[in-house]
């Protein structure tokens, strides 16, 4: 990697400055992401900026909910008593996320602002519109087991990695910025970019921001959330689905519920339509079967990767079961 | 009092459990300069610039090596054709590109991110043309397979076939294999005034081959070979893929010349998917025939890898078809198709692993459309002596794997019945293969020093990769001296030893092991003569010959054990510091006469005498039986292997702690293969998708079940004096297709190429 | 907070000094910010446990305990890790001394070619401390941060559970 300066920030606000005004400068958190772009050649930044330290690291419980810091590391959160008590949804995708290791170096800020792991996107020496616009997606005549079911576009089929992302969508988390104008909230619906974009941008963020913090409210649903992982190994892999579900049932019937897919896109993508199935239905069999097919109506798998439809279709049914079963 | 058989602790277990090992890497060095490689990004056509001025200017840079300034360096000889290389092309010397990933510059600088940032800052232009990729194109067969010529015909296969009241018609498919040792391979070069080069090397236990290759390749003389020292002390897994010398670890001694410094080059990840060979995918078509009773009356096998103009290596894949069964129709066949991807190599059960999984495919399938059970089929077929050579077995234990599998694993609870048996949401699945390898003696000498102290030495110029060589070795010599293991220390992996052959092929033990054992046999035969020639010995006067070793270093009359010596008084005695000798095993006479290590290195004969043994009287393969049951999600097609079971004819157990882990780790190679492990290449650029571990998976801990491992430890007294036959490989053969063969039983779906996914169950 | 050195050139930042506690000895040194952690430990101190198997987080091989916590030493740089407390392998036993967990990984043949022993040595002993080795299912899962291309997977679980007293 080139050699580049590093300074460590004393607050929050003089690393958004320090970074806001150098375009050559990027933040490292935990260092575990931007450690392999350097080596790999995906940035070159002159000056990285240390938040590790900035006591950005709390979870904080109040009446409304949650509040982490960006730099809490994936295991404390993870290990938190009462995350794992209400927001097992949470709990379980930080826990299936990466290895242990990984975990406790991990930050939840970098942890949202992974990029994609395809893997044409990931060896600069391959075309890939994401990197390089206009240079074509070998994906396309290529390998694209792990590539994008839904909402992907002409220009990119890559797939985003976070299972934290995917998590924090089914809770309506929002992700707290902080630039040289101010602090500002972005609901996790909004913070990554819908289909048809620029397949360079990745996230709502303008460079110089910072997230410092992720809200998660308590609601109805937190607590009657799961999260499943479909992956090539036992452990330590990439998703190839991933589905997270919360799901408020009031006397019977399904109140409420949110349905989110990793793997599957190219951000964290919300099924409203396999939500819709549910409302006002017991959480059973024929609703269930319901929402997990309409998870899928829209796929438009490519050639070799439709077994992905099939277990989104799988992984959905088997959460949603599993919070019936626990109750 | 014998400690063969009993499980020694690794005597280099604490090295390695508190760090202290040193592998190459680890090794310090004065004024070390670091090495980094630049590799082609395209699969094939010319360098039309390259500019290095940049990366010459950069800090800390020494040298930048391209195919503009680099020394000219002779073509390789192949190790088919008694070289040490398998791709023969070496670096830098012209401005073609024959792969991707092959090295187009080599970068030295003060320090290694000094060379990494260097190398970043070349600009290599190319002219690119359309690379050949995958097994599409103009099949040719290849000179040799294995040493053996590539078509195999017994009777008439063909014919057999229309004649065959069933028959089972399949193709077959395994991806490329990376070896993925956890050791990137490394090279440190180094060069003293009087013009000898040291080179550590993290070598699969060839020292003596790569001596010569570092000679071949620096136009040093043969007979001047050995000013050429090659180390290799402790290796981080190897697998096949550190086995020969490739045009990486010839150009760092070409820089340390040029620098008068010491290189090292330490391949990254991504690099090692390119620079040390590969197992080639391999098309597979498989045909048998049987009569109704499931007897086989014809197995045709054609088998096609990948071809390269820079070296060739058929992956052996129908050979263990040629050997398995009773059958008297076979024809077996090895084709290539030429491409754009350097030359694969050796992998952990070269042949066997990928041919296993089409031929035990093939019979489950032929015993589903005959209803008969998989297990009964294969006993039908057993062949109790070797079809292929028409002679007898130097031992086979075959059967017995099967009965003692089949009982530990509970095949008799097996629903034939696809998609019978359930556990909860799981379907459950069992499946069995058989497992034959190929293991080989190749020729070894070992050195055994017997010392004052009445400890012992034992050297040899073989390297310990991993299987417990430091441990078991000692053994043997200390069963051999009459003393504990604990008073042996087995030394390994320098030039400066005696000759040995790299430990592939399983070949460790039944080499190594009788060399060692014939070595400390004859040094503790020269103490005795001491002995029985001094006035002041109890054993004087007695015959040398049938003085026997009684345990605790001494030696006893044969016809009184109350009168003894030991060692430590017959050398102090005889004023003597030690007392050593040299023996050599499964050496060719023209061997012994050259065996200062530096000798021709005639590997065609040698696989020859290596694959028949006994001068054509005896076959000797080992023997297993695979047993797996796995638990398949049939809504997210997940297959996990929940038990294996393993029973093995390895000859005499050396040591069945060591062993055990051998085995265990070659049974989950097979989960991997089966399984995960697969390197993608893209259709039209020609090169690896995901040269790394997080997109080529190798198994973690918690992919790896329960195993029972089990050894009929049955000594195989013709094979060598040890009855010991090989362990490495054995245990990998047959498992990818018993996980087939049990993912069939669990869901009725077959598969036929691996891995095995969810893409395959639910695509 | 560390001033930003002043690059020649915009080019080459100097280096900048790190102070680490190491295996419980404070040492000082001299890096570029661009050396990693396993870089600054292998070549610079010479601490040569921690191995460099992938460089990029994928294996394993170079796990260190900064702080008492398990982490990869190759996705992190020195730097970052000022004042910080680090333990490799050889800070937790000697061959003459060995901690508890690496003399039971001798004892179950928890390795063959040993390139990952360290690593894993040094991840169980976390695993311990944090209390994941409640059952083999456990112990299996927390350590898949650590591969093992030999494969003695059996083994390293059989230690895990002997060092932390649930052999039965």
């Amino acid at each position: 990697m080139r050699p580049f300066g590093y300074v460590r920030a004393e607050s929050p606000e003089a690393a958004a400055a320090l970074v806001a005004g150098d375009l050559s400068a990027a933040f490292v958190g935990g260092g575990t992401e931007i450690l392999n772009w350097l080596k790999d050649g995906l940035a070159d930044p002159a000056l990285l900026v240390d938040v590790g330290r900035l006591g950005l690291d709390a979870v904080e419980v109040s009446d409304g909910g949650l509040r982490l810091g960006s730099g809490a590391r994936m295991s404390d959160v993870a290990r938190d008593r009462h995350v794992r008590a209400e927001f097992p949804v949470l709990a379980r995708a930080l826990e299936a996320g990466a290895s242990p290791q990984l975990r406790n170096m991990a930050t939840l800020g970098g942890n949202l602002l992974q990029r994609t792991r395809c893997a044409y996107f990931r060896e600069p020496s391959f075309p890939c519109n994401k990197r390089v616009p206009g240079t074509g997606c070998p994906a396309r005549d290529g390998d694209h087991a792990m590539h994008a079911i839904l909402g992907a576009s002409d220009a990119c089929v890559a797939v985003h990695p976070s299972d934290l992302a995917v998590a924090l969508l089914a809770l309506d988390a929002r992700v707290e910025v902080l630039g040289v104008h101010g602090r500002r909230e972005v609901a996790i619906e909004d913070f990554y970019p819908h289909a048809g974009d620029d397949p360079r941008r990745e996230t709502a963020l303008r460079h110089g921001e910072l997230v410092v913090g992720i809200g998660v409210p308590s609601g109805p649903r937190a607590r009657t959330s799961g999260y499943l992982k479909v992956r090539e190994r036992g452990s330590f892999a990439f998703a190839l689905v991933s589905v997270a579900a919360a799901v408020e049932v009031v006397e019977g019937v399904v109140r409420s519920a949110r349905i989110a897919l990793g793997g599957v896109a190219h951000r964290p993508w919300r099924v409203r339509a396999a939500e819709d199935a549910l409302l006002g239905r017991p959480l059973a069999d024929g609703s269930v079967a319901d929402a997990a097919e309409a998870a899928v109506r829209d796929a438009d798998p490519l050639p070799g990767n439709r077994y992905k439809v099939a277990i989104a279709r799988g992984a959905v049914r088997r959460v949603l079961e599993e919070i019936g079963e626990r109750g | 009092m014998t400690s063969v058989g009993t499980p020694v602790p690794r005597v280099d277990g604490l090295l390695k459990a508190t760090g202290t090992a040193r592998y190459t890497a680890d090794i310090p060095f004065e004024d070390l300069t670091h090495a980094v490689l630049l590799q082609a990004t395209i699969a094939r056509g010319r360098i039309a610039s390259i500019d290095a001025s940049a990366a010459e200017a950069a800090p800390g840079v020494l040298l930048v090596l391209t195919h503009l300034n680099a020394p000219r360096l002779p073509r390789m000889r192949a190790f088919a054709k008694g070289g040490s290389a398998q791709q023969t092309v070496p670096a830098l010397q012209d401005d073609r590109v024959r792969f991707a990933g092959e090295t187009v510059a080599f970068v030295v600088a003060e320090s290694q991110e000094q060379a990494r940032y260097a190398a970043m800052l070349i600009s290599v232009e190319y002219d690119e043309e359309p690379p050949a990729v995958g097994l599409h194109g103009d099949a040719y067969p290849p000179a040799k397979v294995n040493g053996q010529p590539p078509d195999y015909r017994r009777g008439d296969a063909e014919r057999a076939l229309a004649d065959a009241a069933v028959t089972v018609e399949r193709t077959y498919r395994t991806p490329v294999h990376h070896h993925n040792p956890i050791e990137p391979p490394v090279t440190i070069a180094s060069w003293d005034d009087d013009g000898g080069l040291t080179v550590h090397e993290a070598a699969q236990g060839g020292v003596h081959m790569m001596r010569l290759g570092f000679a071949e390749a620096l136009g040093i003389p043969r007979r001047k070979a050995g000013s050429i020292r090659v180390v290799s002390k402790f290796l981080g897994g190897g697998f096949g893929g550190k086995g020969f010398m490739w045009p990486r670890n010839i150009l760092p001694a070409v820089a340390a010349r040029l620098l008068g410094r010491p290189v090292k080059l330490e391949l990254t990840r991504a690099q090692m998917y390119t620079s040390g060979g590969y197992r080639s995918e391999t098309v597979q078509r498989l045909r048998l025939g049987a009569d109704r009773d499931g007897r086989l009356g014809s197995i045709v096998h054609e088998s096609t890898s990948t071809g390269s103009d820079m070296g060739e290596f058929p992956e052996p894949c129908a050979q263990i078809t040629q050997m398995l069964y009773a059958c008297p129709n076979v024809t077996g066949t090895h084709r290539l198709v030429r491409q754009n991807v350097g030359v694969p190599t050796f992998t952990r059960a070269p042949g066997e692993g990928p041919g296993s999984f089409a031929l035990e495919s093939a019979l489950d399938e032929l015993a589903g459309e005959l209803s008969l059970d998989p297990l009964e089929l294969r006993l039908r077929n057993y062949a109790e002596t070797d079809p292929e050579h028409d002679r007898p077995w130097s031992s086979k234990g075959l059967r017995e794997c099967y009965s003692e599998g089949a009982e530990r694993f509970g095949w008799s609870a097996r629903n034939p019945e696809p998609g019978s048996m359930r556990d909860g949401r799981w379907l459950v699945g069992y499946g069995m293969a058989t497992a034959a390898y190929s293991s080989h003696t190749w020729p070894t000498f070992a050195r055994v020093r017997i010392r004052a102290d009445g400890t012992a030495v034992v050297r040899c110029a073989t390297t310990d990769i991993g299987t417990g060589t430091y441990t078991v070795m000692a053994q043997v010599a200390a069963d051999a001296l009459g003393v504990r293991p604990g008073d042996v220390t087995f030394e390994a992996g320098d030039t400066r030893y005696p000759f040995a052959f790299p430990p592939v092929s399983s070949s460790g033990a039944r080499s190594i092991g009788p060399a060692v054992r014939a070595a400390a046999l004859a040094v503790r035969t020269r103490v005795a003569r001491l002995a029985v020639k001094d006035r002041e010995s109890p054993l004087f006067g007695a015959d040398a010959a049938t003085v026997r070793a009684i345990g605790g270093g001494r030696l006893a009359r044969a016809d009184d054990p109350e009168r003894y010596d030991t060692f430590v008084d017959v050398l102090e005695r005889a004023g003597l510091g030690h007392v050593e000798e040299r023996k050599g095993y499964g050496v060719m006479p023209f061997l012994h006469s050259t065996a200062s290590g530096i000798a021709p290195w005639p590997v065609g004969p040698l696989l020859r005498v290596a694959t028949r043994p006994f001068a054509g009287r005896y076959s000797t393969y080992d023997f297993g039986a695979q047993f797996v049951e796995v638990r398949v999600d049939p809504d997210l097609g997940v297959v996990r292997v929940s038990r294996v079971v393993g029973v093995y004819d390895i000859g005499r157990v050396l040591n069945p702690r060591t062993a055990r882990n051998q085995a265990v780790g070659g049974i989950t190679w097979g989960i991997g293969m089966a399984l995960m492990e697969r390197t993608t290449t893209h259709p039209r650029l020609g090169k690896y998708t995901s040269p790394n571990l997080s997109g080529y998976l190798l198994p973690t801990n918690a992919d790896v079940p329960d195993i029972d491992v089990h050894f009929l430890d049955r000594p195989d007294p013709l094979v060598n004096p040890l009855g010991v036959k090989g362990v490495g490989e054995l245990p990998v053969v047959g498992v990818a297709a018993a996980i087939a063969n049990a993912v069939h039983h669990a869901t009725g779906k077959r598969v036929r190429s691996l891995p095995i996914g969810p893409a395959e169950l639910l695509g | 907070m560390i001033e930003v050195v002043p690059s020649e050139g915009g080019v080459v930042p100097a280096a900048v000094e790190v102070g680490l506690v190491v295996n419980g000895e404070a040492r000082r040194l001299v890096v570029e910010p661009r050396v990693t952690l396993l870089d600054a430990l292998r070549e610079r101190l010479g601490l040569t446990g921690a191995k460099k198997g992938c460089d990029h987080g994928e294996c394993g091989a170079c796990t260190v305990l900064v702080d008492d916590r398990r982490i990869y030493s190759c996705t992190t740089l020195a730097v970052m890790q000022e004042g910080r407390r680090v333990t490799t392998v050889e800070g937790l036993g000697t061959p003459e001394s060995p901690h508890p967990v690496q003399a039971a990984f001798v004892e179950h043949d928890g390795m063959q070619c040993g390139m990952c022993t360290p690593g894993q040595v040094v991840s169980a002993v976390a695993l311990i401390a944090e209390g994941h080795a409640g059952s083999e299912d456990e112990i299996r899962e927390w350590m898949s941060g650590n591969l093992c291309r030999c494969a003695a997977y059996p083994g390293i679980v059989a230690a895990v559970r002997a060092a932390a007293g649930g052999a039965s």
